[in-house]
């Protein structure tokens, strides 16, 4: 296995982007991510593409030859696959596209994610988002994708895990990021208030707990890590992959107020990198809903179970805070959350941040960065760790 | 139309909750599994059906606002998971409820309710949905 | 050989609405017509609720109160309705899917106007007493609609009761079932149309009044009987007015009809009136005690039966499911607009 670099990244701006068709968006991320590892473009060998539901936002299958036509890769033959895991799609395509390179397969391999999500109507969106649960046993039964996340937080508040106002404050350390991000969908810091008034979605969450529609893309190119300076100065080494799965239906497990999945991946990767918990300096992680913050930070071992909430009240995830900074980019929460795109972006801001160029959200002298991406309810997670060269 | 067989199928499950169980380790699944995750290939095509008890009590729950069309006439409306008496979990609908009592350990039953339809000409789907025991 | 009841479920949705709140939308004195009437309230079902899932919710407080019966002794299943969700494809083998009766029996549905649950137990009586099955189950559900505005709307309620029939192990013995019929059209619906019609005072001497009293003077003669015979009487009761009436006429006194009289609390429940008034009454009913029960279907006809409470009424486990009284607690008062959205009154975009 060879060690993996990230050459290049690009991101487009999230939100409602009524301009722009699903494959616009998709080949901008693209093109962005090419020219910034300084390739022409012929030297792309593979391309893998997060995706979750174009078929129903978009009514586009077979979006992996989509993307390979349109940005000019079909005349060159490029294999392309697409990669679907709910909302963990880019989490998973990453990680895909690792392996390819890891294992010699594959040299040069452009990873991207895309949605397009406000082409349909919320009632049509929200259906799409709720069949990433149990469609079954789940969704079919009248169990809302939020009202899962809502019981996962009722049951942290009753046991004692966080309080309303510290699962609430994911949503504040969010927005605060993305006011900072030029390309997040909400650049507004806003109060705890704001969240804890906010009309109700699924109690105890309301609307401010809940990542937004959004339409967006990104894309990284990767290389083996010893050619990696053949293309450019600026790379960061892939330091662990690791993916985890759990029961499909939350009803299915034992304990609601951790994601085992999760907790899998983290200990897989720390392993991998041969790091601890304490040595990541910055973390993206999946805060779809607020409560999934409290999870994750909980979960990948940066606080104690019962402590995570704590922290994020008191605005110690915040950049330049403490040792930890938590999505940095503003989240699934400000930045926006078109599904597939989201874990790809993740992987975009924490090789900025370990490249230095986060601007005015850049952490100071990381060395390790990591990415935690969630399909379902914790059904699929992948946890990667990136490292500055 | 597509969802006729898809519903049909589930019959057993969605109106007397019947799941399996394992004939090696004893545990019990809701919905019906062809493996027991225990067990594993010990019990492949051994799993045996086993109806759930409809009673239970109230794991967690949510008041759901933001609903799908099929349960629009009902919003807010409550969902729970709920721990049967025979230790199983389930998700549902908690309906003919006061959401202000919803709590976690109330008492609750399985009932038999209208889900969903495939439109006013199609067919409708029953299935459980709880309410106070 | 002696053939009755073995069991029975009741159910009721827990909604209400009052006259008075009918009346304001439509500017009418509604707390007058509830009294006329004789109807404080009527039951509404949750959007959620039809005649399946009412008859399953009584079919299966009948199967919990026998945890003895196996299910699929049961030969056939009857739902006796005007309001099935299904013009074509039966409720009843949904009900019976629902109680693990299928698939070795036989099971149809029934439409009578307001008697076809009592028609249900008269075919089980006839299917068990020729020893054709074991157990059939007949049961009697409306979720009834009458027109915005007209007199019906103040009545037509929602509920249904269930009869486990059989031969052993009865808790109540029928001595004898006798029906009057004929073609008398004072009510009806046309297929496709919403809602029914009637004949307005048409309903009452000529169709109501004549056949309950003429099945009922049938059965007392055949059985030598005279009211004084009886513990408690149940007549069919679109509103409260009529069975006190029908009652009178036939000699019978309030005390007897009372405890089968639940129209003023739960309005009209057409197919479930009499199933769930003789409910009612097994609800309290003691070894010995003698029920006299007719129903009557608008178009028209009447079922009698005569009923003898046995002894196995004692050890009978009525907990295993609610009874009525305690189904009527916990109820829910709806405004009209709230009213309008549960009975699908209200246009809704495609």
């Amino acid at each position: 296995m060879r060690d993996v670099a990230i050459i290049g990244v690009g991101v487009t701006r999230f939100g409602e982007i009524w301009n722009k068709s699903f494959r616009a968006i998709g080949i901008e991320a693209g093109l962005k991510a090419i020219a910034d590892a300084g390739l022409a473009g012929d030297e792309i060998d593979g391309l893998f593409i997060g995706n979750m539901s174009a078929g129903r936002f978009v009514n586009q299958q077979h979006i992996d030859a989509l993307i390979a036509d349109y940005s000019g890769m079909a005349s060159n033959h490029v294999p392309a696959v697409r990669v679907e895991a709910g909302d963990a799609s880019g989490g998973v395509a990453f990680r895909q596209a690792v392996m390819a390179v890891a294992s010699g397969m594959h040299d040069t391999v452009l990873v991207g994610g895309a949605e397009k999500m406000t082409d349909l109507d919320d009632a049509s969106v929200n259906s799409i988002v709720d069949a990433t649960a149990d469609a079954e046993w789940e969704a079919a039964m009248g169990l809302t994708f939020p009202s899962l996340h809502a019981m996962i937080a009722r049951r942290i508040i009753h046991d004692g895990i966080a309080t309303r106002e510290e699962i609430a404050s994911v949503s504040v350390n969010s927005h605060a990021h993305g006011a900072l991000n030029p390309d997040a969908q909400f650049r507004k810091a806003i109060t705890l208030d704001t969240v804890l008034k906010s009309g109700p979605v699924a109690e105890p969450l309301g609307m401010f707990d809940c990542a937004p529609i959004s339409d967006g893309a990104a894309a990284v190119v990767l290389c083996p890590l010893e050619k990696a300076k053949e293309f450019t100065d600026s790379y960061v080494k892939v330091a662990a992959v690791a993916q985890a799965s759990d029961t499909l239906a939350l009803f299915q497990r034992e304990d609601i107020t951790t994601y085992g999945a999760t907790v899998a991946a983290a200990n897989r990767a720390y392993e991998a990198a041969g790091i601890t918990a304490a040595d990541i300096q910055v973390a993206e992680v999946h805060d779809n809903y607020t409560v999934g913050g409290i999870l994750a930070v909980q979960d990948l071992g940066f606080a104690k179970r019962g402590e995570a909430g704590k922290t994020f009240l008191e605005g110690g995830y915040q950049v330049g805070a403490g040792k930890l900074a938590v999505n940095t980019s503003g989240g699934l929460k400000a930045r926006g959350h078109p599904i597939g795109a989201t874990g790809v972006a993740q992987i975009v801001e924490i090789a900025q941040q370990m490249r230095g160029a986060a601007d005015k959200r850049q952490v100071a002298n990381p060395r390790y960065g990591l990415a935690q991406s969630v399909g379902g309810t914790g059904s699929a997670v992948t946890v990667s760790i990136l490292e500055a060269i | 139309m597509a969802s006729i067989a898809k519903e049909w199928r589930e019959i057993p499950g969605r109106y007397n909750l019947e799941g399996s169980k394992c004939p090696v380790c004893g545990k019990v699944y809701f919905p019906k599994r062809g493996i027991c995750p225990e067990c594993r290939r010990e019990s492949l095509g051994k799993m045996e059906d086993y109806s759930v008890s409809r009673e239970g009590e109230v794991y967690s729950f949510s008041i759901v606002h933001e609903a799908p069309a099929f349960t629009s006439k009902l919003k807010p409306y409550a969902v729970v998971m709920v721990r049967t008496t025979d230790g199983i979990m389930i998700s549902g609908q908690l309906v003919d409820v006061n959401l202000e009592d919803v709590r976690i350990g109330m008492p609750v039953r399985a009932v038999l309710r209208r889900i969903s339809d495939d439109g006013p000409s199609g067919v409708i789907h029953y299935g459980y949905k709880f309410v106070p025991n | 050989m002696e053939v009755g009841i073995v069991s029975y479920g009741a159910y009721v949705p827990r909604y209400r609405i009052t006259p008075e709140e009918i009346g304001r939308v439509w500017g009418v004195n509604g707390k007058a017509m509830g009294k006329g009437l004789f109807i404080n309230q009527k039951s509404v079902p949750s959007p959620d609720e039809d005649v399946v899932t009412i008859a399953t919710e009584a079919a299966r407080g009948m199967m919990a109160r026998v945890p003895e019966v196996n299910p699929e002794d049961i030969g056939c299943v009857y739902v006796g309705s005007e309001s099935h969700p299904y013009a074509v494809k039966p409720t009843s083998t949904i009900v019976a899917e629902a109680i693990g009766a299928t698939p070795a029996m036989t099971a149809a549905d029934l439409e009578f106007a307001c008697k076809a649950g009592t028609a249900g137990i008269q075919m089980c009586m006839g299917l068990v007493g020729s020893g054709m099955v074991k157990y059939g189950v007949a049961i009697g559900a409306d979720t009834s609609q009458g027109a915005p505005g007209d007199a019906l709307e103040y009545s037509a309620s929602a509920g249904g009761a269930a009869y486990l029939i059989g031969s052993e192990d009865l808790i109540a013995v029928i001595n004898k079932t006798l029906s009057f019929t004929t073609d008398t059209p004072d009510f009806w619906r046309r297929e496709g149309q919403e809602y029914p019609s009637h004949g307005g005072r048409f309903t009452g001497e000529p169709a109501y009044f004549r056949h309950i009293t003429s099945a009922a003077r049938m059965m007392m003669e055949a059985q030598g009987t005279t009211p004084d015979d009886y513990d408690y009487a149940v007549f069919h009761q679109p509103n409260g007015k009529f069975p006190t009436r029908v009652a009178a006429q036939l000699g019978f006194t309030n005390e007897q009809i009372t405890q089968g009289l639940l129209t003023p609390e739960i309005g009209n429940t057409y197919s479930g009136a009499v199933p769930l008034g003789l409910a009612s009454v097994l609800d309290v009913a003691k070894p010995g005690d003698r029920i006299f029960v007719t129903s009557y279907g608008s178009g028209a006809g009447s079922d009698a039966f005569d009923i003898t409470v046995t002894d196995r009424i004692s050890s009978y486990k009525r907990e295993k499911a609610k009874t009525l009284a305690q189904v009527m607690e916990n109820t829910v008062q709806l405004d009209y607009a709230k009213y309008a959205l549960y009975k699908n009154k209200i246009l809704m975009p495609e």
